[in-house]
């Protein structure tokens, strides 16, 4: 679709044209002429497609989100806020593509489609906005996903950080499989796809103040293609889910309770870099309550836990996958974790935020 | 130090080899305090008090330094924090603390500028970036904590960075080791002293107080092997009743310690009688500053309305810090009091008793 390239007037507030390496102003925000230019020359440079292009108030779709015979339809939304907006391994473009892609995939369910609105901040300089759609582009191409609506506001300088971005996900899951939290078994192995932890301390260290450097980097990813694959595999499977913010213990504590079990984990068995390791130690963290935005924790019958690895291992998200512990009885939902001194300690969920410690 | 050289002293063998030494050992019970924090959490962590055997009763000691800020302490803060002009940096920690009615998170939404920093040379840093703001940090701590913050005044003094000052809220560990031996509900037999602490400090200033009070003090890292060390060290002076200081961390600590910390120290601080939360006066139990570099003192700065303040009368939190009760034993404990709405400072931070008993839970508790 072809717009007239015009300079517009927006009446009281800055009548710039859009200058390439430019910055938000509130006009941007106008819902006139600059805000047009910015669509058209920005948002659909890299987001483009027939539906979103069309340009009407609202997708207007033939079909394209009825799920086919045996499927149900799985929605998701998802609001993502993180400073910096770029760091290593990621940035705030590809969080909101994949974390959305990957709620929907967490119950088995094909991702096709996504809708994002953007919250731009006065002064957002136009090339990072650029950087951060472009980043979102290569995620949806590797997700196999398109953005079918969008839409963009602008905040004067102060009232946000730099960008917010809030996506939906649509998708498919075979109609009758249940794949949630509530449905851990006693018997049942627990698996994670990789190491915990890195995309916690990769933002952390962007924020450029611990005073030291690594080369710890988000494992940001869509596991989109890694769960479809587990889930055509094995029919049984019970629940999957991605370890984000609260990682993986409160995670499993949550599931743990849904579910109405008790898991055990054993502590050697949890694969945590030794870069992530170190950097909690320095700062007094714990790598089990780092947030992840590229795993997804498992869990299926103990008969199948050694072919399951075997698959997650051939995938591109799943090479580092362990085994880490066990579903060991029903209970009211308690998460424990067996030490490599032979000794156990109950796990819960994280309680407000976590804090570097003093000395 | 090298990761290589950490994971050695996590080496689940090695600790199961000194706790089974231990075991052989004793012959009655001891009660031994392990005085930091940061020894508490590991111990619950890595659940070192299982492997021990039933006559060791490990006592979590005051060495937390949020725990022990006081209330008028943090109310000052909260007072200078909310002024337009001031910019408040802490150690992350603090800021979840509860004062009488707030925190220091509470007045950041309210809109005070508080800030988390590593260092407080950072706090020197962002004073010399924003000269139109006063940058104020607050100075909490043990002897760990205190030679960075004497270097960032003695930075700013050279630099002439006039508007950083500091609250001034550090502790030290011997005074408080006295006013806990000399309580006459004293149940400790020997110390972990804490090994930061004393790789500043050195450790020729426990001597007197091993040998006074006939009690035995193992120098102390926070490493499993490292800790169950220490442990075995106590035992065995109190098993052949000898009353000395001996060494488990020597890769960090000297008997002399960091003599050029020592010294930055004294040039800028000397001991004063401080308010321990909990606790009450321990007579120079605190460092303020000395009458050169009182301009940094953000106290004299700020004008302060002083009020009167109050602890919750459900918190039992001068009893734990002084060993004399156990977190679960406190009726608030994960019932009003948990660490998302903390009622007392040893359920905030990572290094308070009963975050640590909140956190790293016993499986029969």
């Amino acid at each position: 679709m072809t717009q007239p390239n015009y300079p517009a007037m927006q009446g009281p507030v800055c009548p710039l044209p859009l200058q390439p390496g430019g910055q938000i102003v509130i006009g941007h925000g106008s819902g006139g002429g600059m805000t047009r230019d910015l669509i058209v020359n920005v948002f659909q440079k890299y987001l483009g497609n027939a539906i979103l292009n069309a340009g009407n108030d609202s997708a207007l779709l033939s079909g394209e989100l009825t799920p086919p015979p045996g499927f149900q339809l799985v929605v998701s939304t998802d609001a993502h806020v993180v400073f910096p907006l770029f760091f290593p391994g990621g940035d705030i473009g590809r969080l909101s593509v994949c974390g959305t892609v990957n709620d929907v995939a967490m119950l088995g369910a094909q991702p096709k489609y996504l809708t994002a609105s953007f919250i731009l901040e006065e002064g957002l300089s136009i090339p990072e906005l650029e950087a951060v759609l472009a980043s979102m582009r290569e995620a949806c191409t590797e997700a196999d996903v398109r953005i079918i609506a969008a839409d963009t506001k602008v905040t004067e300088k102060g009232k946000a950080d730099k960008l917010f971005i809030t996506t939906a996900g649509f998708g498919y899951a075979p109609a009758g499989r249940r794949i949630t939290g509530d449905q851990a078994q006693p018997g049942d192995a627990v698996l994670i796809s990789g190491a915990l932890g890195n995309h916690g301390i990769a933002v952390l260290q962007a924020r450029g103040n611990l005073g030291f450097q690594s080369d710890v980097r988000s494992d940001a990813a869509p596991l989109n293609h890694l769960t479809q694959g587990l889930c055509a595999a094995f029919p049984d499977l019970h629940v999957m889910r991605d370890p984000t913010r609260g990682g993986l213990a409160t995670t499993l504590v949550e599931i743990a309770g849904q579910s109405g079990v008790t898991i055990q984990l054993n502590e050697p068995d949890i694969p945590i870099d030794q870069p992530v390791r170190a950097a909690c130690d320095l700062l007094g963290l714990d790598p089990l309550y780092l947030a992840n935005e590229g795993k997804v924790i498992v869990i299926l019958p103990e008969a199948q836990a050694e072919s399951a690895l075997n698959y997650l291992r051939t995938q591109k998200y799943g090479s580092g996958a362990r085994r880490i512990g066990s579903v060991v009885s029903r209970s009211s939902g308690q998460l424990l974790l067996r030490t490599a001194f032979g000794t156990t300690r109950i796990l819960d969920m994280l309680a407000g935020e976590m804090l570097p410690r003093i000395c | 130090m090298s990761l290589a050289a950490t994971e050695g002293f996590r080496s689940a063998g090695l600790t199961r080899q000194l706790a089974g030494e231990i075991r052989r050992l004793v012959t009655r019970p001891w009660n031994i305090m392990e005085i930091c924090g940061g020894q508490t959490h590991a111990i619950l962590q890595y659940g070192l008090d299982q492997l021990l055997p039933p006559e060791i009763t490990l006592i979590h000691g005051p060495g937390c330094p949020v725990c022990v800020t006081s209330l008028d302490a943090i109310e000052n803060a909260l007072q200078i924090a909310r002024q337009p002009e001031v910019v408040f940096t802490s150690f992350g920690d603090m800021l979840r603390v509860p004062g009488a009615h707030a925190n220091l998170f509470s007045a950041r939404a309210e809109g005070a500028d508080v800030r988390v920093v590593y260092s407080p040379l950072d706090a020197v840093k962002l004073a010399q970036e924003n000269p139109q703001k006063q940058v104020v940090f607050f100075a909490i701590g043990f002897e760990t904590t205190v030679p960075s913050i004497a270097a960032s005044i003695l930075h700013a003094e050279r630099n002439r960075i006039n508007n950083f000052s500091i609250l001034p809220a550090n502790v030290l560990v011997p005074p408080a080791m006295h006013a806990i031996l000399k309580s006459p509900d004293n149940r400790v037999n020997a110390f972990l002293a804490a090994g930061h602490v004393c790789a500043v400090m050195g450790y020729w200033e426990y001597e007197p107080i091993a040998a006074q009070y006939r009690t035995p003090i193992a120098v102390t890292g926070f490493e499993p092997v490292d800790l169950m060390r220490g442990i075995l060290m106590c035992v065995r002076q109190l098993e052949s009743a000898r009353f000395e200081v001996e060494n488990a961390y020597s890769r960090a600590v000297t008997r002399a310690g960091n003599r050029a910390a020592q010294d930055m120290i004294s040039q800028v601080f000397e001991p004063v009688d401080r308010q321990w939360r909990g606790i009450g006066v321990i007579p120079l139990s605190g460092l303020g500053l000395r009458p050169d570099y009182s301009d940094f003192n953000a106290l004299k700065r700020f004008r302060l309305v002083q009020q009167a303040v109050s602890e919750s009368p459900l918190c039992i939190a001068g009893q734990v810090l002084r060993g004399n009760a156990r977190p679960p034993d406190c009726p608030a404990f994960r019932k009003e009091c948990t660490p998302a709405s903390p009622l007392g400072a040893p359920m905030v931070s990572s290094e308070g008793a009963c975050a640590a008993y909140y956190r790293y839970q016993r499986v029969s508790a």
